[in-house]
């Protein structure tokens, strides 16, 4: 049995739910039935959708939403904000470190080989320092609860890190939708958000572009699977919302196309990935990058969020040394914890992994998405026939972890209450100023009854997360 | 605002007028091929709606059958300018730019968009015309929700520019076609086709009762020419159109307190039709007239994507 949100172990209702379990017991089915279509009916019409690759029959789909919050207690919540920022800052003296003096490789805590021939590494990137020096500015922790104390990340996702606007969408809908529930409880408020992305991103800002630089949302396009988010962050944030076409360099200066003349561009929130950003230094096919834009990056004169070159720290590999990484910069113990993970690269680590292939969950270094990957104890003989020679043929390639026992949480379905398996993602925002944390996050939930894959693309569905004020 | 913004908006304009414009022309050319006549058979009218639609023809492509040139002006996604394409092409644009549009504009462009994805192909003659009553109700909607809902700022200038460019180009177009039905004062009328002819371009931009409002005579070639060209009530007319783009451009030049070329331009324009006489029009020529309008107004088209646009 997995550890439940509500119920805990089995026994009393945990004390963040006490008074949503009374709540629960007394709504009517029929109240939770029309609440959820009224739900459903707002998020088709404001267009809250996602694109999923592959999939030509239906490319637009809302991500289903379930109206029952996850709620944290502000102790649980104080805990995981401290080992957040723990880890994010550890990964930004990592970045810091790996793309300058390297000190972390000569002490011999990482082989140099799986940074310095990593997919992610990018050796334009050696030697430089983005503005202020910041290469995280918002990274988002997938996290997963397996009991009353046990938190593990699962991903720390420091790239191009999605799913902020289900944050915000998901409290929107359930203020609006259930107004006595926040009466009832004190919630702390993730409304700020915008407000904070906004002061971070001007604070990493380069020196010479005055008190109120100019910021814009970089998408690749209407086309993109998180479209709609990046339109919706442009949109709190106040900032165009701009495709590598609208932008251009001049004597290594970004400017942006507009009806009045260029316009100088100081910080691009990039929802674009590395290779595709400049065909000058990148992919030279991409048409989605800005000719000339690293130059104008390493002349200092424009600060892009994240920096480029940060794959190289969320990478499944670099992950497991995520532990040693903190130690060795902050001179702590990790406050979260790893997910415990086999090193498929290693002998003794793969002959385990291959010998229980039934139990494990195998994946892609540099896979995302929940894409190629194996669930061992849900596959049938012939896929773990099928992994096991795509494994051998390239170890290096994957990593394992046991399947975890992911925490479950009270959700609808069909109007009734059922369990059904969560994580979490919170959104760390990172500034010369220091690291935060919007109370809450993403809550997704695996929609399927016993399945762990809480991913959008996957079937998962999404919750509200409140953070109580105890 | 962003140019790829300014230019979005503009070309859902432009493509919001076209497919009224084409709608208007296939209305019209129905009716004409549907009357009897020695000199005008049925292909030869629609060949001519084909050159008035001002669409590109593909290489090689041999529309002759006048069912194919109905499909093609009205459904082929092989004609850019077909109506489903500039439909298409329009929600596209605005979808592109959504948050620069009310939800009433969005609602209208979106909504025409998805009827048009419900349409079951071929559609017979009787639901061709209702088709074509259609897309004349989604252009109104369009101006409606356009003009009710839209705050008067750059957004809303370079939406209006773009419909207000595209229909002097397509009254243009329309009247180099039918040059030849206009005459000077005074010259000898042709026969029962010319009227039907007259009456029917005069139809084709709703201008027929306008026509026996402004000049309370039976229709004559150079009252038409002098309606289309000349007249500034009718909002139709070059100079009216003219007059049009350069209250817009105006607008923008204000609100951006810069005038540039696309301005100069366009005023200069204007000028040609400040104290313009038909009679002397008709002695210069009136094809040349026309055509010279067309050139400028390419022009113009291109000052405004180099001042703004790009």
């Amino acid at each position: 049995m997995a550890f439940d949100e509500m119920n805990g172990t089995g026994g009393e209702i945990r004390s963040p739910y006490a008074k949503a379990a009374q709540w629960l017991a007394n709504a009517s089915p029929d109240l939770l039935k029309t609440r959820s279509r009224q739900a459903e009916l707002f998020f088709r019409r404001m267009g809250i959708t996602f694109a999923v690759y592959g999939d030509t029959e239906s490319n637009e789909r809302l991500i289903p939403f379930d109206l029952i919050p996850r709620i944290v207690s502000g102790a649980e919540w104080n805990g995981l904000e401290v080992g957040l920022t723990q880890r994010i800052n550890a990964i930004n003296a990592f970045l810091k470190d790996i793309y300058g003096p390297q000190e972390i490789l000569k002490a011999g805590i990482i082989p140099p080989e799986l940074i310095l021939t990593n997919q992610a590494y990018r050796p334009e990137m050696q030697g430089q320092r983005p503005p202020r020096d910041i290469w995280v500015q918002i990274a988002g922790v997938d996290l997963v609860r397996t009991g009353e104390d046990e938190f593990h990340v699962l991903e720390d996702n420091v790239r191009t890190p999605s799913g902020v606007s289900y944050m915000l969408e998901n409290r929107e809908m359930m203020m609006r939708l259930f107004p006595e529930l926040f009466a009832d409880h004190s919630v702390r408020p993730v409304e700020t958000y915008p407000d904070t992305l906004l002061a971070s991103l001007k604070a990493c800002a380069p020196e010479d572009a005055g008190g109120n630089p100019t910021i814009v949302v970089l998408t690749p396009g209407p086309f993109n699977s998180a479209y709609y988010e990046h339109s919706f962050l442009a949109d709190k944030l106040g900032a165009e919302l701009v495709e590598g076409s609208d932008l251009f360099v001049d004597d290594n200066y970004v400017y942006m196309r507009t009806t009045q003349g260029r316009r100088r561009v100081d910080v691009i929130y990039r929802r674009v990935d590395d290779e595709f950003l400049d065909p000058l230094t990148f992919r030279s096919d991409s048409a989605l990058g800005v000719p000339g834009l690293m130059a104008a990056y390493t002349a200092g004169n424009v600060t892009l969020a994240n920096a480029v070159g940060t794959g190289v720290a969320d990478d499944k590999a670099v992950y497991t040394y995520i532990p040693d990484i903190i130690r060795f910069y902050t001179g702590e113990e990790p406050i979260l914890k790893n997910v415990p993970t086999w090193r498929c690269r290693e002998a003794d680590d793969l002959k385990y992994v291959l010998e229980h292939l039934d139990e494990l969950v195998v994946k892609e270094v540099g896979g995302s998405g929940g894409y190629g990957m194996l669930i061992g104890p849900a596959a049938t003989k012939a896929e773990i026939e099928a992994f096991r020679a795509k494994l051998t043929a390239a170890p290096e390639e994957f990593i394992a972890q046991p399947t975890l026992a992911l925490s479950t949480a009270p959700t609808l379905s069909d109007g009734k209450l059922v369990q059904r398996h969560i994580d979490l993602r919170p959104f760390v925002l990172s500034s010369p100023n220091g690291c935060s944390i919007a109370p809450g996050g993403l809550t997704r939930v695996a929609l399927k009854e016993g399945s762990l894959v809480v991913n959008s693309s996957q079937g998962g569905g999404t919750k509200d997360t409140w953070v109580l004020e105890d | 605002m962003l140019s790829r913004t300014a230019d979005s908006l503009y070309w859902a304009g432009r493509y919001i007028e076209r497919a009224d414009y084409l709608a208007r022309i296939l209305e019209a050319t129905l009716r004409l091929a549907a009357i009897p006549t020695k000199q005008g058979t049925e292909s030869s009218i629609w060949a001519a709606s084909l050159a008035t639609s001002g669409c590109p023809l593909l290489p090689n492509s041999d529309l002759t059958d006048p069912q194919d040139i109905r499909d093609y002006l009205a459904f082929s996604p092989d004609n850019p300018s077909s109506i489903h394409c500039c439909l298409t092409m329009a929600r596209t644009n605005a979808r592109s730019v959504r948050t620069a549009l009310t939800v009433e504009l969005w609602e209208t462009i979106n909504g025409a968009w998805n009827r048009l994805q419900e349409l079951d192909m071929p559609l017979r003659g009787d639901e061709l015309l209702e088709f074509l009553q259609w897309v004349k109700g989604v252009t109104l909607g369009v101006e409606g929700a356009t003009s009710r809902t839209m705050l008067r700022n750059d957004a809303y200038w370079f939406l209006r520019l773009g419909a207000a460019v595209e229909r002097a180009d397509n009254t243009a177009r329309l009247l180099d076609v039918k040059y030849h039905l206009l005459l000077p004062e005074g010259e000898r009328v042709g026969g029962q086709f010319d009227y039907f002819q007259w009456t029917t371009l005069l139809r084709e931009v709703s201008a027929l009762t306008a026509y026996r409002w402004v000049y309370r005579d039976d229709v004559k070639p150079w009252h038409v020419a002098d309606l289309m060209i000349l007249n500034r009530q009718m909002p139709r007319s070059l100079a009216s159109c003219q007059a049009t783009i350069v209250r817009y451009l105006d607008r923008l030049a204000a609100d951006y307190d810069n005038r540039g070329p696309a301005q100069r331009l366009a005023s200069a324009q204007m000028k040609h039709f400040e104290g313009a006489k038909m009679d002397t029009i008709f002695q210069s020529g009136l094809h040349e007239y026309i055509q010279s309008y067309l050139a400028e107004n390419r022009r113009l088209g291109e000052a405004i994507h180099q001042q703004y646009l790009s």
